[in-house]
């Protein structure tokens, strides 16, 4: 399976990437390289095996629920480029842009 | 035309916990921003999820509350989509393989009748924060701290035909998570939302008609006004030659009216896969076992019972059973009182359920305690009181005025039952009203309500009015 330019575009918009026409290219041909790799799975027969949810098999440890964090805002926003009112505020994001 | 509705309801009911689903930070309701997003709500690089036990719990809880299969395994998965208030760039869900999975709630409908909506499946998630667009110098301000809430989402099948029939289905799904206490149920703070599914196709039709999704509708009352307003303006579109578009509306209270969002760009692109950060969930059935031995009685077998119980109609002991602590002020009056269920239902369902509404106060805040209120009903039914005197004696209670028979006492409402006081009575109506004697003796038997009326004016209310009736009867035929 390979990644068309197009695909490679559409992937960078819904992550918020911008992208040069030349990275396009270059992401094309090493994404692709990836998914071949991968694809080398396919031809393992996987009749009758229950599909693996994760890689190692145990189930989710699960904590107690008791609140533990303490509050730490001073110390994150002190590296937040731009705060306010104890908010973090970002580029307005307008839907359907 | 006939037009049939198709509705399908998606409902978030926040989960009752102390801590996230997947972090040790505080989930308490109106604390100031940000003070309570971790490192892992916040999505700091290197931060591992870890899932916190009573989510799972309270997710087998509902699971187990509306008959449905509980996955033995679950998987988390992930929902990608850019936006601010999701700084990880996604949201922890469960895709392919949810913790609940298909079950049923038997609904009642206004008629009385039951009709039984089939629930696809409920899977837990994490809620995003909050995106604040007022203006920050063109900028949007981000509050994360309902970032990782633990949220379940059930899905129903498009079983609806009716905006009222959504509604009643809300309401008992409403009712069922406070019973379980899962969830708070407070709508106007969001932890309980919904959104609703709409089509329409003609009567007859087997295949479904196209649906918009409908978002923002935070009471009971705007999920029916945005159904029926979204189906009108579908089967008007569709009678006029136009065609509905799949699309997500926003519900717009003040206007009454829904408009579509501005479409994200390829929105359902969500490109799930199994979250690499969390291993399968694992439910034995032991842990099935002891939460199912621990689940109350609940919304359907309490109405069942107190129809049996107490002789009540199918309206109010459902009415009576829309929060388990309505069901418990009933129950514990109408044992303290020793008096019938009936009494017990009529004032909490009309003087003591008015008194609640006009000053918007929750059935566990209410200001007449059970020992009061039984007491009342026992002097009803000793006829120490007529019911209407039992109003002003109610008043007095909820203005906080004592007890009952201290209320009586003070205000001198005490029913009048000696019979010749009340003789002496009715003898000097009839001789003041010597006209309306004779019309009644001529036939005009309408007026008996008149010399009922006036002898209860003259005695403030508290002749026993079977005594009273007799004596007039017996006089006035004299």
């Amino acid at each position: 399976m390979s990644l068309t330019a197009a695909d490679v575009k559409k992937i960078a918009h819904l992550a918020r990437l911008n992208m040069s026409d030349t990275d396009v290219e270059v992401y094309s041909k090493q994404l692709s390289s990836i998914l071949e790799f991968v694809e080398q799975m396919n031809k393992a027969d996987t009749t009758g095996i229950e599909p693996l949810a994760h890689s190692i098999e145990i189930a989710a440890p699960m904590r107690d629920d008791q609140v533990s964090e303490t509050n730490q805002r001073a110390a994150f926003q002190a590296i937040a480029p731009q705060v306010e009112a104890g908010l973090y505020l970002v580029p307005k994001v307008i839907e359907g842009e | 035309m006939e037009w049939e509705t198709v509705i399908g309801l998606e409902i978030h009911a926040q989960l009752l916990t102390k801590s996230k689903i997947f972090s040790g930070a505080s989930t308490a309701f109106g604390a100031e921003p940000n003070t309570q997003a971790c490192a892992v709500d916040l999505g700091f690089p290197g931060i591992l999820p870890v899932l916190n036990k009573e989510v799972v719990h309270m997710a087998i809880k509902f699971g187990l509350g509306v008959g449905a299969e509980i996955a033995a395994k679950s998987v988390f998965a992930r929902k990608n989509y850019f936006y601010p208030d999701l700084p990880k760039g996604y949201q922890i869900s469960q895709y392919e393989l949810p913790i609940v999975g298909k079950g049923h709630l038997d609904v009642q409908l206004e008629d009385g009748t039951m009709k039984r909506i089939n629930i696809t499946r409920a899977h837990l998630e994490e809620d995003a924060g909050k995106s604040l667009h007022e203006d920050f110098h063109g900028l949007s301000g981000i509050d994360l701290n309902r970032a990782g809430t633990p949220l379940l989402e059930i899905v129903s099948e498009p079983d609806m035909r009716s905006a009222k029939e959504a509604v009643a289905y809300l309401k008992s799904i409403h009712s069922l998570v406070r019973y379980l206490e899962i969830c708070d149920g407070n709508m106007q703070e969001g932890s309980f939302r919904c959104d609703a599914n709409v089509s329409v196709r003609r009567k007859g039709d087997s295949k479904y008609g196209t649906r918009t999704e409908l978002k923002n509708i935070n009471s009971f009352r705007y999920v029916e006004k945005a159904i029926n307003y979204e189906i009108e303006r579908q089967i008007a579109l569709i009678e006029s030659g136009g065609k509905v578009t799949q699309e997500t509306r926003l519900f717009d209270p003040a206007k009454n009216e829904t408009r579509p969002m501005r479409s994200k760009e390829e929105a359902n692109d969500y490109r799930y896969f199994p979250d690499p950060d969390l291993l399968p969930v694992a439910v034995t059935e032991e842990m099935i076992k002891t939460i199912r031995d621990e689940l109350p009685e609940l919304p359907h077998q309490k109405r069942q019972r107190f129809m049996e119980q107490y002789g009540l109609s199918a309206y109010d002991a459902d009415v009576l059973v829309s929060s388990r602590a309505l069901a418990a002020y009933f129950e514990t009056v109408v044992e303290e009182s020793g008096a019938s269920a009936k009494l017990a239902t009529n004032w909490i369902m009309g003087d003591l359920s008015a008194a609640l509404n006009k000053e918007n106060l929750e059935i566990t805040e209410s200001p007449v305690t059970t020992a009061q209120l039984a007491k009342l009903l026992q002097r009803i039914e000793d006829d120490t009181i007529s019911g209407k005197i039992a109003k002003t004696v109610f008043e007095a209670l909820w203005n906080k005025e004592g007890d009952v028979d201290h209320i009586i006492e003070k205000h001198g409402l005490k029913q009048v039952t000696d019979s010749s006081a009340i003789e002496k009575l009715v003898e000097k109506i009839i001789a003041d009203n010597p006209e309306q004697v004779t019309d009644y003796r001529s036939g005009k038997d309408k007026l008996f309500g008149y010399f009922v009326g006036q002898a209860m004016k003259a005695s403030g209310g508290k002749i026993n009015p079977q005594q009273l009736n007799e004596l007039l009867k017996k006089k006035l035929s004299a």
